[in-house]
């Protein structure tokens, strides 16, 4: 069992896991062998490494031809953008990675804001309570994708688009018929508003610098992400089943239970987006949130999460959010016509797919 | 020498040990097809059972019984004497019955050591702390290769950078590690070349050797006769033959497992 392993197989490591990508073998397994790595070698075998250099190439662009952008409340803004689509794309990328899509998170966040609005409003109870039910739906629509994946076996590109739809309409239709509007009503002047609104849309002054507690949500996640990703079962299970589901399932991994979790956890960072999106505005546009469901895609993917599965990480899909963030706010303060953002975005989800593949492809000769 | 009646010799004879699998006249049927009628095995500790047929003869059918993916419909199924119907993979693993698949052995982009401890990962701490022992498992995983004699260099590395005969190996040494009873191969050397081939037999043959039952399902007699020591032939979903080691020549496994006459007929045909 000594022969060389054969190069050309698939990417690299699943995990980016400290010492995944090893340097000298691990302990306990020194093995003279095994050709010292060189930290660039070890650096390209890591899933986030191409996101992280356009987020440096990006973030140098901007200060050079933007004066303003390098300001403590420029920057600020910029983090608290990004955070709004970190916050989402973060869970998004764990879904990704275990080879599922999810097209309903979009107007998911605004049904998550709707539904906490209008309970409130409707039942004129704390607003904690509508939070608390709102947190009981999202799930719930979130356990709906996930059960119906494992139940009809059709591919999630379909349940997804088809919950995105109902959720559309429903959005649309329920708030017209309770409401009366497209908008949700006022609910600022109600009991626990404020206490919520320090929870999921206030904003922090740590040593002189605004910073929305979107952001510290956003870095709470990145951690958690982390955290159960690389170092829980659960997380060896979500590589598993994104990168070979039928093995996963012959080794008595819980496949259904899996992606289920993954599409609560989906649900769960939604209704975070939501609350946020309901306390820091007031009401609800309920036609709002369509379209931000391929925003949070592109975001993991520029992280550097494959399409098929089985390969990413979360940090790599946060970078990918500060990427989309710099990006939407750079244009304004370089003062450019903020119509060119999409077009901006769609060259650069292009250019950082592009860059991920050579990298790996790098990284498996290299290695 | 055909048509089972030898099988039923081997169990009238069944005074010695208690088989640890064994499917008595098990069939199974997928609608109005059949594909598996009648099929018996035995699988005893510290031997090998293989399973020869041509494509379409019913092995995966088999397989799939034994592994618990699909339940049969007639027959009996016995694990150490007692009559069960598995629901599930994960049962028979509970059960001790390993299936090694031929493909799927491995999810290729995962790194040899969170494949070898997928779906039975070790754990640490408490609460929210739980947390799986990665410093363990690598060293585990690199010492219960060793000890199947596989060498390799770094755990670190993703399976699917490893020849076909090495996640074969890997994958036989994880059942032997995880304490299988019994470890169903499925065509472990279909798509290996000589040399491979002969590296997963000797690890088969030392997971025979570290107390298991095996069964090697595999469209090759010569393979089979180098390690087997029982013998059942399908052909088209029943059993053509059962042999046992003793006074078997390679000749005659070869033999019928070309088609016997059938083979005949063809180099006739074939023949100037």
């Amino acid at each position: 069992m000594t022969a060389a392993a054969p190069a050309g197989s698939p990417a690299g490591p699943s995990g980016s896991a400290p010492g995944d990508g090893g340097g000298p073998a691990p302990d306990g397994s020194a093995d003279e062998r095994l050709v010292h790595r060189s930290l660039p070698a070890r650096l390209m075998r890591r899933p986030e490494l191409g996101a992280v250099v356009g987020a440096i190439a990006l973030f140098v662009f901007f200060s050079l031809v933007a004066d303003s952008f390098l300001r403590a409340s420029s920057l600020s803004t910029v983090l608290y953008f990004s955070s709004t689509i970190g916050i989402m794309a973060v869970p998004v990328a764990l879904l990704m990675i275990g080879g599922e899509f999810d097209l309903s998170t979009g107007v998911m966040v605004t049904s998550s804001a709707l539904v906490s609005s209008m309970f409130s409003y409707q039942m004129t109870a704390n607003t904690w309570v509508g939070v608390g039910v709102s947190l009981l739906v999202t799930l719930a629509i979130g356990f709906f994708n996930g059960f119906m994946l494992t139940r009809t076996k059709l591919p999630s590109f379909i349940i997804t688009l088809g919950t995105f739809l109902m959720l559309t309409g429903l959005n649309l239709g329920m708030t017209k018929l309770i409401s009366g509007t497209v908008t949700t009503k006022s609910i600022s002047d109600m009991e626990g508003f404020d206490s919520a609104r320090a929870v999921f849309a206030s904003t922090l002054t740590l040593g002189g610098v605004d910073v929305q507690i979107t952001v510290v949500w956003w870095l709470a996640l990145i951690v958690l992400a982390t955290w159960i990703l690389l170092r829980t079962r659960a997380g060896n299970w979500i590589f598993a089943v994104g990168g070979g589901v039928d093995a996963a399932r012959a080794v008595g991994v819980p496949v259904g239970r899996t992606k289920i979790g993954l599409y609560m956890g989906v649900a769960l960072a939604a209704w975070i987006s939501g609350q946020h999106l309901l306390f820091n505005y007031d009401t609800v546009q309920s036609g709002e949130g369509v379209g931000n469901e391929l925003i949070y895609i592109a975001a993991a993917v520029i992280g550097g999460c494959l399409l098929t599965g089985g390969y990413g990480s979360a940090v790599g899909a946060a970078v990918g959010a500060f990427i989309f963030g710099m990006a939407n706010k750079g244009i304004v303060y370089a003062q450019w016509n903020p119509d060119w953002f999409k077009f901006f975005l769609g060259a650069m989800l292009l250019l950082a797919t592009l860059l991920n593949a050579w990298i790996r492809k790098r990284a498996e000769v290299t290695r | 020498m055909s048509d089972g009646s030898d099988e039923k010799a081997g169990a009238a004879g069944d005074d010695r040990a208690q088989p640890l699998v064994e499917l008595a006249e098990v069939s199974k049927f997928y609608g109005n097809i059949r594909a598996l009628q009648d099929v018996s095995l035995q699988v005893h500790t510290g031997e090998i059972t293989c399973v020869l047929g041509d494509n379409g003869a019913g092995k995966s059918t088999l397989i799939k019984i034994v592994s618990g993916l699909h339940q049969h419909d007639a027959g009996a199924f016995r694990i150490q004497g007692e009559d069960v119907r598995l629901g599930s993979p994960r049962e028979a693993l509970d059960r001790g019955i390993a299936t090694v698949y031929q493909d799927l052995a491995v999810v290729p982009l995962m790194p040899v050591w969170r494949n070898f401890f997928l779906g039975s990962e070790p754990v640490k701490g408490r609460g929210p702390l739980r947390r799986m022992d990665v410093d363990e498992m690598r060293r585990t995983t690199h010492s219960a290769l060793l000890r199947m004699g596989i060498d390799l260099r770094d755990v670190d590395q993703p399976i699917g950078t490893l020849s076909g005969g090495e996640r074969q190996s890997v994958a036989i040494a994880r059942a032997v590690h995880f304490g299988a009873k019994v470890l169903v191969l499925d065509e472990p050397t279909a798509a290996l070349g000589v040399k491979q081939s002969g590296v997963v037999l000797k690890y088969v043959a030392a997971a025979r050797d570290a107390g298991l039952g095996v069964v090697l399902i595999t469209h090759n007699p010569h393979h089979a006769y180098l390690v087997g020591d029982r013998f059942v032939l399908l052909k088209r979903g029943s059993m053509a033959a059962a042999y046992e080691k003793s006074g078997l020549e390679l000749e005659e496994l070869v033999r019928q497992m070309a088609g016997g006459s059938e083979l005949e007929e063809l180099s006739h045909e074939l023949g100037r």
